[in-house]
């Protein structure tokens, strides 16, 4: 059972990420122009179906909190109150305020103690403030004259027809209240149509009411018929019907019949477009929505496969020269096709980091009082799933800086004559196996001498260092840990977790970063990431008879030394190379081979980790080549040297060298 | 369920001895093939070898037990056994039948002064003849 409940808990929470995904996008929508009401009306629906899933999950926090949304967005969709600034930045709050509830369901699989009480009490506030007419739908037992109701309850009398105002109270013991007021709803439409209920009949479906609901019925039976069969439904405590004298007090009114054609449209909109909607949006769990195109193609990569290989069982019992080469080249063909249609399984968009970066940009511009216009390009890059777990937190970082220490006040930036408004591009594109990300900014750049002192004053370099270092040195001192250039440290960065984790954390993905400055104009960092963590290109060389691999984006470059160009200074073997001194590293010493002493020319591979260099003895080079990463196992984990290995075509394995290690 | 393994053991021979693991450990045995070694790894450590595109460690049984040494030869098998999440191959001399023992014909090993280093987790006894058990958690500490 437990297994049973912890499925649930991954689809609900899936889902659930996926509504406020979408409640987040449209409640930016509904920022910009509040005053459409198909944003309204979207909102309204998450939050209807949140309330649903959490109630039904039994996560009553959530589903309080989201009750009372609906009753907020509710009064918006009538146009029983406008939607103003305050109301969007609660709605914003109950957005975080919910999800932070569902990280918490994900970290400890039950929902946190937080009633959300304050929030929801500002929401009330909000229908009381707001309202014309004073709202008691948190009562469930008033009925709420809208235009609708009453223009029914007219054409009723006119049909001559009887109209009631039932209310019902629930015996406290009743376990499925839903259930019990279905048949209720049963037995009255055998008399005639319930026109309103209160609350809805969606909440009362999924048991949002507590004992107590209200309906309004018209039936052509009189009263005592209906009461007899209703007295007849058992855990009913209290029934109280009253007849409608009067409807004259709520006259019939053209002019609003236009709203309430809409308000049926929309409502019955609600119930069609709901699961469809589901299904377009993104995902953000630890699984990969896969289009079905991208599995059907693998499918027929897989089942070509099976033909192949059995073209070429039947060939090499004949084995004729040509045809099994022919063979053995479409096999190539399929592999490598196979190969390509399963990465693409891992690709996702990367518009899953990119899409809460509106909602960051637009708080973080209201917190500083900087205006920001930021402007995405490139979401539907691809990249593996792995990596876009991993890219998130530093991207989010990078943008808290720019706005943060990058773009300065409106008024400073008016003297400058720049627009009051700042601008953070956020770019993204793939470039042969890499895909690069920028953040760009037009705030006032990194000054050299503001990084120098702060650098000096946290005694990172001392002031004679200081005066060599170019803007480039200088804008890698950025990166070192403890490094925060804000002079008030800010809420928004400068924790003094800085630009190093960004750095160690996108080094972790293999990839890199590199800054561009220039002062008043801006700054960009460019992140350049790998496709894929699974597959990476990489230098094979041999070293007697075995082979390695060295990842490719570690080598700078091969060069040819003789053994007189090598020095020995204090027991390390160094060589002249470029103007500069480059380590030399005898790799088969490293490696436990015997090593040729006969031999004068050496073959080296320049490896470079950040601006530190080494150069590796090798025997030969293979050549480039692609490879699959295979881990070494808990076993062999930690290894000195090696960071994993791979499979080479001919099932023999290659160890990859670890390049962090070796320099 | 579980009575149907729980005394099963795969048995194998080192020198003359017999030994053996607990079936539901093992996962396949493979006939010697062609490995990688690996550097600066400890002596008992042959290499990795590839297992069906995974990456195995391979580890020579005699030497981990401070045995003589032996040529490779067409008898020599690799046992595929698995322990806390490490997936590794064993060199063994030959392997043999897969072999029922009651937990009543299991003798405990007597402790020895450096019992922390023994692998025997007990002996056990079939007809005329003794099965080596060893604890694989042991083996496989690195």
């Amino acid at each position: 059972m437990d297994l049973d409940i912890s499925q649930y808990i991954n689809i609900f929470v899936e889902e659930a990420k996926e509504h406020l995904q979408n409640m987040n996008e449209v409640l930016l929508e509904l920022e910009k122009s509040p005053s459409n009401l198909g944003y309204v009306n979207e909102i309204f629906r998450v939050a209807h179906t949140i309330k649903g899933m959490s109630g039904t999950m039994g996560f009553q926090n959530m589903a309080n909190l989201t009750h009372e949304m609906e009753n907020v967005l509710q009064a918006a969709r009538s146009s029983e109150i406008s939607i103003s600034g305050e109301i969007i930045d609660i709605l914003f709050e109950c957005f975080d305020a919910l999800d932070t509830s569902v990280n918490h369901i994900v970290d400890f699989g039950e929902e946190d103690n937080n009633t959300h009480k304050p929030l929801i009490n500002r929401l009330s506030e909000l229908l009381v403030e707001n309202k014309e007419v004073p709202n008691n739908r948190n009562s469930n037992k008033e009925i709420k004259m809208d235009q609708y109701l009453i223009n029914a309850l007219h054409l009723a009398r006119n049909k001559g027809l009887n109209a009631y105002t039932i209310e019902f109270t629930l015996n406290e013991s009743c376990m499925l209240k839903s259930a019990r007021a279905f048949i209720i709803f049963n037995t009255l439409e055998t008399f005639g149509d319930v026109i309103y209920s209160n609350p809805p009949t969606e909440d009362i479906e999924d048991e949002k009411f507590d004992l107590e609901f209200s309906v309004v019925l018209i039936s052509e039976y009189d009263r005592e018929e209906i009461l007899k069969e209703l007295n007849q439904i058992s855990e009913v405590d209290n029934i109280n019907l009253s007849y409608i004298e009067s409807i004259d007090g709520f006259p019939e009114d053209d002019v609003h019949l236009e709203t309430i054609e809409n308000f049926d449209k929309s409502s019955t909109e609600e119930t069609k477009s709901d699961r469809p909607a589901q299904s377009n949006l993104g995902k953000i769990g630890k699984t990969v929505r896969v289009d079905i195109d991208r599995l059907d193609n693998l499918m027929n990569l897989v089942s070509e496969l099976i033909i192949i290989k059995t073209r070429m069982d039947d060939l090499s019992e004949k084995s004729t020269g040509e045809n099994m080469t022919e063979a053995i080249e479409y096999l190539e063909r399929i592999t490598t096709n196979l190969h390509d249609a399963v990465m693409k399984v891992r690709m996702v968009p990367i518009e899953r980091v990119f899409n809460r970066f509106p909602r960051l940009v637009r708080d973080l511009s209201k917190e500083l009082s900087k205006e920001i216009d930021l402007q995405m390009s490139g979401e539907e890059t691809e990249v593996d799933r792995t990596v876009i777990d991993e890219i998130g937190d530093p991207l989010i970082h990078l943008i808290r800086n720019s706005i943060d220490h990058g773009i300065e006040l409106p008024a400073d930036r008016l003297k400058v004559g720049k627009p009051e408004k700042g601008t953070v591009i956020l770019k993204s594109y793939p470039d042969g196996n890499n895909v690069v990300i920028e953040v760009e900014d037009d705030g006032r750049g990194i000054e050299r001498e503001r990084i120098l002192k702060k650098a000096i004053e946290k005694g990172l370099i001392d002031d004679r260092e200081s005066e060599n270092l170019s803007l480039e040195d200088t804008i890698n001192l950025m990166f070192l840990p403890g490094f925060s250039t804000s002079e008030i440290v800010s809420d928004v960065s400068g924790r003094g977790v800085g630009l190093d984790v960004v750095k160690s954390k996108i080094e972790s993905i293999n990839g890199s970063i590199e800054v561009q400055s220039i002062k008043d104009k801006g700054t960009k960092f460019i992140i350049r990431i790998p496709l894929t963590l699974a597959i990476i290109q990489a230098l094979l060389i041999r070293l007697n008879e075995e082979i390695y691999a060295i990842p490719l984006s570690s080598v700078t470059e091969i060069i040819n030394i003789s053994e007189d160009m090598i020095r020995d200074v204090q027991g390390q073997e160094i060589v002249l190379y470029r103007g500069n001194t480059l380590s030399i590293l005898r790799l088969k010493d490293l490696l436990d081979l015997e090593e040729d002493k006969n031999i004068e020319d050496f073959v080296v591979v320049v490896i470079n980790k950040g601006d530190k260099q080494a150069g590796l003895i090798v025997d030969s080079l293979i050549g480039q080549q692609e490879i699959v990463i295979k881990g070494l196992g808990k076993y062999l984990n930690g290894t000195r040297y090696l960071s994993g290995a791979t499979i080479l075509g001919n099932g023999n394995i290659s160890l990859i060298l670890d390049v962090n290690s070796l320099i | 369920m579980s009575s149907a393994i729980d005394n099963k053991y795969v048995t194998f021979k080192l020198n003359k001895e017999f030994y053996g693991f607990p079936i539901d450990k093992v996962i396949s045995i493979e006939r010697m093939q062609k490995f990688t070694r690996i550097p600066n790894g400890p002596t008992h450590l042959k290499g990795v070898i590839n297992l069906r595109g995974e990456v195995i460690p391979l580890i020579d049984l005699r030497q981990k037990l401070d045995m003589e040494l032996k040529e490779i030869d067409n008898n020599s098998r690799i046992i595929i056994v698995t322990e806390d999440d490490i997936v590794a191959g064993l060199i063994v001399d030959s392997s043999s039948e897969v072999m029922e023992i009651d937990s009543g014909n299991i003798d405990i090993m007597p402790t020895t002064e450096n019992d922390d280093a023994t692998c025997v987790s007990g002996i056990g006894k079939i007809e005329n003849r003794l099965i080596i058990l060893l604890e694989l958690s042991k083996l496989l500490e690195n």
